[in-house]
């Protein structure tokens, strides 16, 4: 029940999911590169809580969508743990942003065509 | 993917994600100090609010690639185990208690499920039936069971009838057999055709008796039992037609029947075909089993319906059929699973009923232990209530605790019901049925898993109910310092005591029961003295081996000689059947010289032939006249002996009845009465003893009509010895029994206390399971009593300290305690006095010379219990009244 408040506190389910996904496909990076990504790309828009990350990734790892390998880090000289997109993972992300395009679409229809105007 | 793997696969996961939070973190911590200059525990908060709570992401991701509720599930029982050990006399008591009870009742049920549960071990066993008749007016109390087949009936059944498929007669025997190694009594069983194909089942190797070898004077030949194949041929399969000697005649092995193959109930060495004379059948003898295998669709009723109309042809079939017109014999069908089962079915279930009691006990025994470990969490239970932990949540963790304990004593009373079984087997009756195919099988085992269960929600649900409606508040302000125990925590408690007394009340007076029939059967003369100094072993004379029944009886006398020659040898005799022994010579009926038995027809009477000395080897008193001698044999005089009860029913008295006169039929001449010995109980001393009429072992036979002599062929000889049952003792005897003849086998040598013994061991069996289960009933009992009241002691440590401050006596004090025992324990007896009532009425079978309301065992048990609980409740009363009114104020 709590785990549930806490992730739709600021995102719609799947949407870290989305995120991660097409940070990967730009880049393979380890977990802390993948938070200061999203959190540089959405101007600090999004507030999400760090640590919620982890959850996201091992459900992508489940289902397959990406893959995870140890290796030493460059900068820090510590090991890190990079994941990649897979080909499934990559075909999955096109699918979830032509159908969040479609949902932003339809979203903005219902908010009015002035408001959907001015932001466009 | 194997469960390992994945299981490995989850460790890896665990190590990799700690380490890779960890990195996170440490990462976000150098940056915080790098970018924004912060000391490094400052930067390290930073890095932690930031990231949100560790240990909470690290379960959630785990969480991703688990089943969560068999997670937190795993959790719990995790969690029971490490309080289990954390108290190992609680462990130990509860999973003692349990594998002890689970134990008892999967041995017990095994019994009880291969002897009565499961079908016979016969193809489409539901379609036997075993053929029995009805002869109310034939006068003879005895037939409890009814009246036998005939080989005359057979006949004509099986000709006739429309209701089997397969019908036959079969009867047990004992022959022997020469020529093999030393001559050997073995057990046969005859047959007529249709008895094995009615059983259906095919021998192992070779084939059934076909036609031909039930024809009298067909093909001689036998069928082995697959355990004296095994035994005399080594399963030697080249044993089919080969001859041997039975009787010494020469049988052809035409087949040998599977391991395990019983003919009903009875095992066999030897099967022999029975072959009936169809030209020189009369309506006798009713000596013979009956089985038969109904038609598909066929009812017993409709059975039964089906031979009643074939009796008259029957009547008319044979010479002298129609006098049993008056026998109004009727069939009495009955399926032959109810006979193989017989009386033992009310032992089994007495005794599953009372293991079934047994385990309740300790169920609410180990109920009763878990209140009072909850009672001593209910601070944590209530503050976690508090916290918002669900009741749901509460409850499963109790019951997943007495799953645990459930089921690990289930685990270990696998231990116990094997053992229970060999003791049961070894302790059982003799004529306990079907025992070879008792065993611990999948259906033990799923009854254990369901038994582990099944009592673990019962006697966990007792706590998890309780603490689960727990108010939070008031368990948070109730149980503190300032109180005594409250009264609903005891209630639980207080109502288990009153079922466990209840419950051991109905246990010992069972027992009781139980110990009053032993002692009044010990009681009961059995008409025969000193049975441990009486040697019996069975001999016979085949008439293959000693043609002329003069000499039969000649070859007997011999040996009754040679056996008197042996040194200690106080008196020998011999007779066609001893007490006890379970076999039934003969019955017929006698006529009394000067009555009339135009109106009342004569009665059946029990016969025995004995020889000369036979009444003293076996201390059978004389009562009047004297014992047969061996001229009154030779020279077939007229001579009979009856008992007692007959000398006087007919003549009076004992002494009247010397020198009256009795014959067995219109035909016959009158026999004189030389004797009267005291009255023996020939079928078991919770019987009645039945009239028996003595005849001399060689006479003129009476129901033929040309003279014929007929000798007793197989023979009980008693030998009265101080060295009866002895090795040496018995050597000697084989030794002087093969100097007459070295082919006649020595066989069943027990002495009649052995005899008396197993007699009585349908009633001791029931005994011994009764005491042990009463002893263990009172023993959980008591430690109920015992834990309740110490448990009450403990918790009013303080108010028994305000009460001895203000001036409480220690005998007020101990008195208090004890009268809370007598008060739960006047009510258990109370219930428990009803419900024995009750259930005694079922023992009414198993009872001799006791009512089942018997008021020794009535009165006595609740005084037993009274005294013990007072004992179990004075102890620990006596350590209340032994505190110090300070130190339990300054307590807690």
């Amino acid at each position: 029940m709590e785990n549930e408040k806490a992730a739709s506190r600021d995102l719609f389910p799947g949407a870290l999911e989305m995120m991660i996904l097409e940070s990967l496909r730009r880049q393979p990076a380890h977990g802390y590169a993948l938070v200061q990504h999203i959190q540089q790309r959405s101007n600090d828009l999004l507030q999400v809580e760090e640590g919620s990350l982890y959850p996201a990734l091992q459900r992508l790892l489940k289902s397959k969508l990406v893959t995870a390998e140890w290796t030493v880090s460059s900068a820090t000289n510590r090991r890190v743990r990079i994941y990649q997109i897979t080909k499934a993972g990559l075909r999955h992300l096109e699918r979830e942003i032509s159908a969040f395009d479609r949902m932003l679409d339809g979203i903005q229809m219902v908010l009015g065509p002035e408001r959907g105007i001015e932001h466009s | 993917m194997s469960w390992w793997d994945q299981f490995a696969r989850v460790r890896h996961l665990d190590r990799d994600l700690s380490e890779e939070l960890q990195e996170h973190i440490e990462e976000r911590t150098e940056q915080l100090m790098r970018l924004e200059h912060l000391s490094r525990a400052d930067a390290r908060k930073a890095a932690l609010v930031a990231f949100g709570n560790p240990s909470l992401v690290e379960q959630r991701s785990r969480e991703v690639w688990q089943w969560r509720t068999l997670d937190s599930m795993l959790a719990d029982v995790r969690l029971a185990l490490r309080r289990l050990r954390k108290s190992p006399g609680f462990a130990f008591t509860i999973l003692l208690t349990l594998a002890i009870g689970i134990g008892a009742n999967t041995a017990v049920f095994s019994v009880v499920d291969s002897v009565l549960l499961k079908p016979l071990p016969y193809p489409d066993s539901d379609r036997l039936v075993s053929l029995w008749l009805r002869a109310p007016g034939a006068g003879i109390a005895d037939f409890a069971d009814g009246l036998m087949m005939s080989p005359s009936m057979f006949l004509v059944f099986s000709e006739h009838n429309r209701s089997f498929e397969s019908m036959g007669i079969w009867s047990p025997r004992t022959a022997n057999v020469t020529g093999l190694a030393q001559p050997e009594e073995v057990h046969t069983i005859v047959v007529s055709d249709g008895v094995l194909q009615s059983l259906g089942v095919a021998p192992a190797i070779g084939r059934w008796f076909s036609q031909a070898d039930q024809e009298p004077h067909g093909a001689k030949t036998i069928i082995l039992s697959y355990g004296y194949w095994q035994r005399r041929f080594g399963g030697d399969p080249e044993v089919i037609g080969r001859s041997i000697q039975v009787d010494s005649q020469a049988r052809e092995i035409v087949g040998v029947m599977p391991r395990g193959f019983r003919v009903v109930d009875r095992d066999f060495d030897i099967v022999v075909p029975l072959a009936p004379e169809r030209t020189i059948q009369d309506g006798p003898p009713f000596g013979y089993f009956g089985v038969a295998r109904l038609k598909r669709g066929i009812t017993i009723n409709q059975a039964d319906a089906d031979v009643t109309t074939l009796l008259p042809i029957w009547m008319n079939s044979w010479r002298f059929g129609h006098y049993f017109a008056v026998w109004r014999i009727a069939p009495d069908f009955r399926s032959l699973k109810k006979q193989v089962i017989g009386q033992v079915g009310s032992i089994l279930w007495v005794v599953m009923a009372t293991v079934g009691l047994v385990m309740l006990l300790a169920s609410v025994n180990v109920a009763n232990l878990l209140l009072v470990r909850a009672d001593s969490r209910q601070q944590e239970l209530s503050i976690r209530a508090a916290l918002g932990a669900g009741r749901a949540r509460i409850a499963r963790e109790l019951l997943t605790e007495s799953l645990v304990l459930g089921l690990l004593g289930g685990g270990l009373s696998t231990g116990v019901a094997s053992g229970g079984l060999t003791l049961l087997t070894a302790l059982g009756p003799a004529q306990l049925p079907r025992l070879s195919e008792v065993s611990l099988d999948g259906r033990s085992t799923l009854f254990t898993l369901f038994l582990s269960i099944f009592s673990a929600l019962f006697f966990g649900s007792i706590p998890a109910i309780k603490y689960a409606y727990t108010e939070a508040s008031d368990a948070l302000s109730g149980s503190n310092r300032t109180s005594s125990s409250s009264r609903t925590q005891n209630r639980s408690r207080n109502v288990l005591v009153i079922t466990q007394v209840a419950m051991a009340l109905v246990l010992l007076v069972s027992s009781a029961l139980m110990i009053r029939t032993f002692i009044a059967l010990r009681n009961v003369n059995p008409g025969f003295s000193d049975p441990t100094h009486v040697q019996t072993m069975r001999t016979s004379i085949p008439s293959s081996m000693v043609p002329d029944e003069r000499m039969a009886t000649r070859v007997e006398n011999d040996i009754l000689d040679r056996l008197s020659a042996i040194p200690d040898v106080t008196a020998v005799g011999f007779a066609a059947s001893v007490p006890l022994d379970g076999v039934d010579a003969d019955w017929n009926q006698l006529q009394v010289e000067g009555r009339d038995y135009n109106i009342n027809k004569p009665q059946m009477w029990l016969y025995d032939y004995v020889s000369p000395g036979y009444f003293r080897a076996m201390g059978i008193h004389l009562v009047a006249g004297r014992d047969f001698n061996w001229t009154d044999n030779y020279d077939l005089r007229h001579k009979m002996i009856v008992s007692e009860s007959f000398a006087r029913a007919e003549w009076g008295s004992a002494a009247n009845a010397i020198g009256k006169h009795a014959r067995q039929s219109n035909r016959n001449p009158w026999d004189e009465v030389i004797g009267v010995v005291a009255d023996v109980h020939q079928h078991g001393v919770d019987e009645k003893a039945p009239t028996i009429i003595y005849w001399p072992v060689l006479m003129i036979i009476p129901y033929i009509p040309q003279t014929t002599i007929g000798a007793e062929r197989n023979v009980t000889f008693a030998i009265h010895s101080k060295r009866a049952g002895t090795e040496n003792f018995l050597s000697q005897v084989r030794r002087a029994v093969s100097s007459v003849n070295p082919n006649l086998p020595v066989a069943g040598a027990r002495t009649m206390q052995e005899v008396y013994a197993q007699s009585l061991q349908r009633q001791s069996f029931t005994l011994v399971m009764l005491a042990i289960a009463a002893a263990m009933a009172l023993a959980l009992g008591i430690v109920g009593i015992y834990g309740v009241i110490s448990y009450s002691v403990s918790q009013r440590t303080r108010e028994i300290g305000i009460r001895m401050a203000l001036g409480a006596q220690k005998g007020g004090v101990k008195w208090m305690f004890v009268r809370s025992a007598l008060t739960l324990t006047v009510v258990g007896v109370g219930i428990g006095l009803a419900t024995a009532a009750a259930l005694t009425q079922f023992m009414r079978t198993l009872l001799f010379g006791v009512h089942p309301l018997d008021p020794v065992a009535f009165i006595a048990v609740p005084v037993v219990l009274v005294l013990a609980a007072t004992l179990a409740s004075y102890l620990p009363a006596a350590r209340a009244a032994a505190i110090n009114a300070v130190d339990a104020l300054k307590a807690q």
